[in-house]
Order: C-alpha cells, then sequence, then structure tokens
C-alpha cells in the first residue's frame, strides 16, 4: 500500500513535534490510545486569551498515517477557539491526508486527542468536561 | 529510482541468474508438454523434468519417485495435509501441529475440523521451540498427523525435527514438516530427520514462484495421500496438471546450486546476521525474538521498544524489510507468531524481521544498521512512549483507552 503524499510530507517532516508543560493550567493534555493496539498519541495545546490556542504540540506512537493525522491536527489547531477545534472531525482528516479505509481509526484516534486535550484544560480551568461520543475503531 | 536494499528474503528471494539462464530455453524451443510420450518435444520436456526431479531428490536425501511437483509450498501443504487425513482418516481423526505454523497449515488444520478431523494446536515455549513433552502428551492412539515447521518464517527458530519425527513415530503417526524456509538454506535430510512428508518452495531458495514440491516418503513406511487436483493423473496421480516444465526446471537448479554452496553461504550469511543483530542490539531497549543457538542463519527478528514496526519501515524506505505489526489489517492484531512466543502486544508491535539471502552483501548490512538506528532514534522522538519510559513512568501502569 502507498502513502499519499501529504502523509509521507507529514511523516518526513512531522509538524509541532515535541512537549509543553503538562501542569501548567493553560496546557491541555490528550493521551489516547494504547501501546498493544500499536498507536498511542498524546497531543498537547496552549490556551491563549479568549479561549485561542495559541501552540499544540504532539508525539505520537504508531504508523505513518497515524503520526501523519496528528501532525496535521497539531497544524490545523494552532489559532483556533476551543469551539472551533471541537469542530474537527475526523472525516476532515481523512480527506485531507487521503487516508485509505484501513487508516481511518488514525484519523479517529486524532480527533479522540484533540477532544480530550481540550477535555483536560476544561476541568483545569473548573469547566465541565463536555461529554465525548465513544467512538470505536 | 535507486532500489532499496532487500532484506525480505523470507519473504521471496531474487531468482538467481543461473536458474533463468536453466529456464530460458524452456519456455522457447523446448517447450513440450512432459507428458507428451509420442515426439520429441514431449521427451525434451520430460528429460528436463527427471533431470530436475533427480536434483530436488539430491538436495534431500530421497528418491526422484518420491518428489511431487506442486505450485509451491502452500499447494504442497494442502496436499499433504487434506491428503493425509482423507488416506488414513479410517486409522483416526486426530492431527498435531502448532500455533505458530504458516497460514496454510493453519488455515488447512481449521478447513479439515470442519470435515470431522480433531486439530490439537501446540503452543511454543518462549524461544519458539515445540515443547517435546507436550507434543507426546498430545499424542492419542487416533493421532494420524503431526505437521511440525522446520524452521519459523518469522523468527528463523529451527525446530527439533528428528526428535519430534521419533516422538510421531512411535505413536504410529506420519510426520509431515513444512520445510520452506529451511530446505537450500540448512541440510535437510528427510532419512536422517525421520520426515514422511516434506513441503517446499523454489522462490525462497532463488528460483522461480509458482512451482514447489512435496516429498512423500515410499519406504518403511509407504505413504499415501489422496490427490487434491484431480484430471490426467500426472505426478504418480497424486497432483494432476501439466507440469510446469521452465518452473520445474529452475526449482532443480535453484536446488543444485543451494545443495553446493549452502555450506559457505550459511557461514557467511550468519556472520552477516550476527554483526546487524549483535550492532542492532546493542541500542536500548531492543530485544531479540526466538531462539538464537537453534535457527536459520540468514533472519533476524528484532523489537525495538517504543517505536511502532509500521512506522519504522516508513522511516527505512531504503530497506525492503517485514515487520509484525499488522496497523493495516482490519483487526490490528500483531503477529500471532510473536504473540505465541508470549511476547507482549507492544513489543510485537515493535518487530522487524531481517531476511538475508544470497545476494545480501557487507555494505548492504552496514547500511541497514545505519538506516535501522537512525530510524529508531527518529521515531522515539517522536514517541510519547519513550518520553514515559525515559521520564522513568512504568508505562503498565497506565490505564489506557482501548481502542
Amino acid at each position: 500500500m502507498a502513502y499519499s503524499e501529504k502523509v509521507i510530507d507529514h511523516y518526513n517532516n512531522p509538524r509541532n513535534v515535541g512537549t509543553l508543560n503538562k501542569d501548567s493550567k493553560f496546557v491541555g493534555t490528550g493521551l489516547v490510545g494504547a501501546p498493544e493496539c500499536g498507536d498511542v498519541m498524546r497531543l498537547q495545546i496552549e490556551v491563549g486569551e479568549d479561549n485561542v490556542i495559541t501552540d499544540a504540540k504532539f508525539k505520537t506512537f504508531g504508523c505513518g498515517s497515524a503520526i501523519a493525522s496528528s501532525s496535521l491536527a497539531t497544524e490545523w489547531l494552532k489559532g483556533k477557539t476551543i469551539d472551533e477545534a471541537l469542530s474537527i472531525d475526523n472525516m476532515d482528516i481523512v480527506e485531507e491526508l487521503a487516508l485509505p479505509p484501513v487508516k481511518i481509526h488514525c484519523s479517529v484516534l486524532a480527533e479522540d486527542a484533540i477532544k480530550s486535550a481540550i477535555n483536560d484544560y476544561r476541568v483545569k480551568n473548573g469547566l465541565e468536561a463536555i461529554v465525548l461520543e465513544k467512538s470505536h475503531h | 529510482m535507486k532500489q532499496p536494499i532487500y532484506l525480505d528474503n523470507n519473504a521471496t528471494t531474487p531468482l538467481d541468474p543461473r536458474v533463468l539462464e536453466a529456464m530460458l530455453p524452456y519456455f522457447t524451443e523446448k517447450f513440450g508438454n512432459a507428458a507428451s510420450r509420442n515426439h520429441a518435444f514431449g521427451w525434451v520436456a520430460e528429460e528436463g523434468v527427471d533431470y530436475a526431479r533427480e536434483q530436488v531428490a539430491k538436495l534431500i536425501g530421497c528418491t526422484e519417485k518420491e518428489v511431487i511437483f506442486t505450485s509451491g509450498a502452500t499447494e504442497a501443504d494442502n496436499l499433504a495435509i487434506k491428503g493425509v487425513f482423507e488416506m488414513y482418516k479410517d486409522k483416526g481423526n486426530h492431527i498435531i501441529t502448532a500455533l505458530t505454523e504458516h497460514k496454510a497449515v493453519l488455515d488447512t488444520c481449521k478447513h479439515l475440523e470442519k470435515n470431522g478431523a480433531r486439530v490439537t494446536y501446540l503452543g511454543v515455549k518462549e524461544d519458539g521451540l515445540i515443547d517435546l513433552a507436550a507434543l507426546e502428551a498430545a499424542m492419542t492412539p487416533e493421532t494420524i498427523l503431526v505437521s511440525i515447521m522446520y524452521g519459523n518464517n518469522e523468527i528463523g527458530v529451527i525446530q527439533p525435527v528428528k526428535e519430534i519425527s521419533a516422538i510421531a513415530h512411535r505413536y504410529g503417526a506420519l510426520f509431515m514438516t513444512d520445510a520452506t524456509q529451511a530446505v537450500g538454506k540448512i541440510p535437510v535430510d528427510v532419512n536422517a530427520d525421520g520426515i514422511d512428508l516434506m513441503a517446499f518452495s523454489a522462490h525462497k531458495m532463488y528460483g522461480p514462484k509458482g512451482v514447489g514440491a512435496l516429498y512423500v516418503r515410499r519406504k518403511n513406511p509407504r505413504v499415501k495421500v489422496t490427490s487434491q487436483m484431480d484430471g490426467g493423473g500426472h505426478e504418480r496421480g497424486m497432483r494432476s496438471g501439466t507440469l510446469n516444465v521452465p518452473g520445474i526446471v529452475g526449482l532443480g537448479k535453484a536446488c543444485e546450486l543451494c545443495r553446493l554452496e549452502m555450506e559457505s553461504e550459511a557461514v557467511r550469511l550468519s556472520a552477516l546476521r550476527d554483526k546487524l543483530e549483535s550492532t542492532l542490539n546493542k541500542m536500548e531497549e531492543s530485544y531479540v525474538n526466538g531462539n538464537t543457538q537453534h535457527r536459520l542463519p540468514h533472519v533476524a527478528n528484532i523489537s525495538f521498544k517504543y517505536v511502532e514496526g509500521e512506522g519504522l519501515m516508513m522511516a527505512m524506505s531504503d530497506l525492503a524489510v517485514s515487520s509484525g505489526s499488522a496497523c493495516t489489517s482490519a483487526s490490528l492484531e500483531p503477529s500471532y507468531v510473536l504473540k505465541s512466543l508470549g511476547l507482549s502486544d507492544d513489543l510485537a508491535h515493535s518487530s522487524i524481521r531481517y531476511g538475508l539471502g544470497r545476494f545480501t552483501t557487507e555494505e548492504d548490512i552496514d547500511h541497514a544498521i545505519e538506516i535501522t538506528q537512525k530510524a529508531v532514534n527518529h521515531l522515539r522522538e517522536l514517541s510519547p512512549l519513550w518520553e514515559m519510559f525515559k521520564e522513568g513512568i512504568d508505562l503498565s501502569k497506565i490505564e489506557w483507552a482501548e481502542h
């Protein structure tokens, strides 16, 4: 199976690899997936004034599509408000990266990571966690 | 485009130019049907087949009449297991095999279970070898066949075939082995090893794809299998179908070359493999999978913890290898062979198989080491698990969101 050019680009030049201070109250951290399943994503957001995401970082254990999905997610997150970020759908990632059906779970994981990071931020700041639909992938 | 370095010789091997040369006339001027008994075209083709049969027999220490040509090892496995089950069903219905077998054996056994067979799938020890006591304990008066592979395709371990066949015979069962990875790589002698049926294939030993053979013992005991392909009664009635003459000639030549070069080649390849393996094993958190004493000379299977195999292969695009991770399959299940060794799923997902071959050079190995080290380090920089490991976090204590 050949990877799409966009997957290869994100894989070779991953955007925003790194770690933000998970103890900061401006930082939300999402850690999703499981080593047994072959993919784990950690996605972090830093939120500034007006709920705007000022920075996003990721680290991913997984295949090329998983790495590309999380790299793309961080790219999209920067500059978005939290509400805008919540509207990112896994199918947007599938479309942008031209993921084949067997790799859709990678995009689902990225969406989960975004929502999980947002929830972590919300809880830290005294807000209620958003109830997430249980995704199956 | 520069070709990647090919280190996937357990999947298939390139055709040796000497094999191709032997095959070529049989596509063109020597095109006859080996079953045409009444003219020179047929005789010439038959001669080619007969000579190949001798070359094959010589490699595995049998007589020419015991070699049945097939389309490959999968067909030979099917013919052996289904053929024995049907032929000996009055004697019993029990078959013993192992969890680490190739799918051609496992799925054939599963198929027979639907037709009344009882199959025992033996587990293996941590090093991938069969537990002989467990095998013996599984033998029953109804056991008609023990089918255990010679050398494993994923980790390269060599099973104690002599001991296994002795146990099978002591209980009156036949011993069959899928020797696809072993024949041509290490000395295999059907008499010394007590083998009654043996499947193997040309394309794993520098021959062409689409041709293989089943060895069927004719003496002590005389083994019979029912044919799985009916028709003109070729191959002593066990496998009908016009013989693939160029392929068979290629298999014969491949066997001859392996017989002549195996000894020095095994020394050369195991030295290269050991260099690759010991260097990579010096990397932090890398683990060699399978028994390292009893194994094929050209295989190394290594897990690089905290990186995922498929992602790793993508980072090593200049290297053609394979991984025990199967992120593409719907189930996301990693290699069942590695799991049978008791490897945790995450280590199985992190495994890379290196299969060296006749055309692998020391330069290739040096490059492979460099490429692997670079890729593993790169992916560990991207890996949250590596970061957590480095921070001293116990990953087994984390509640992962299973998906």
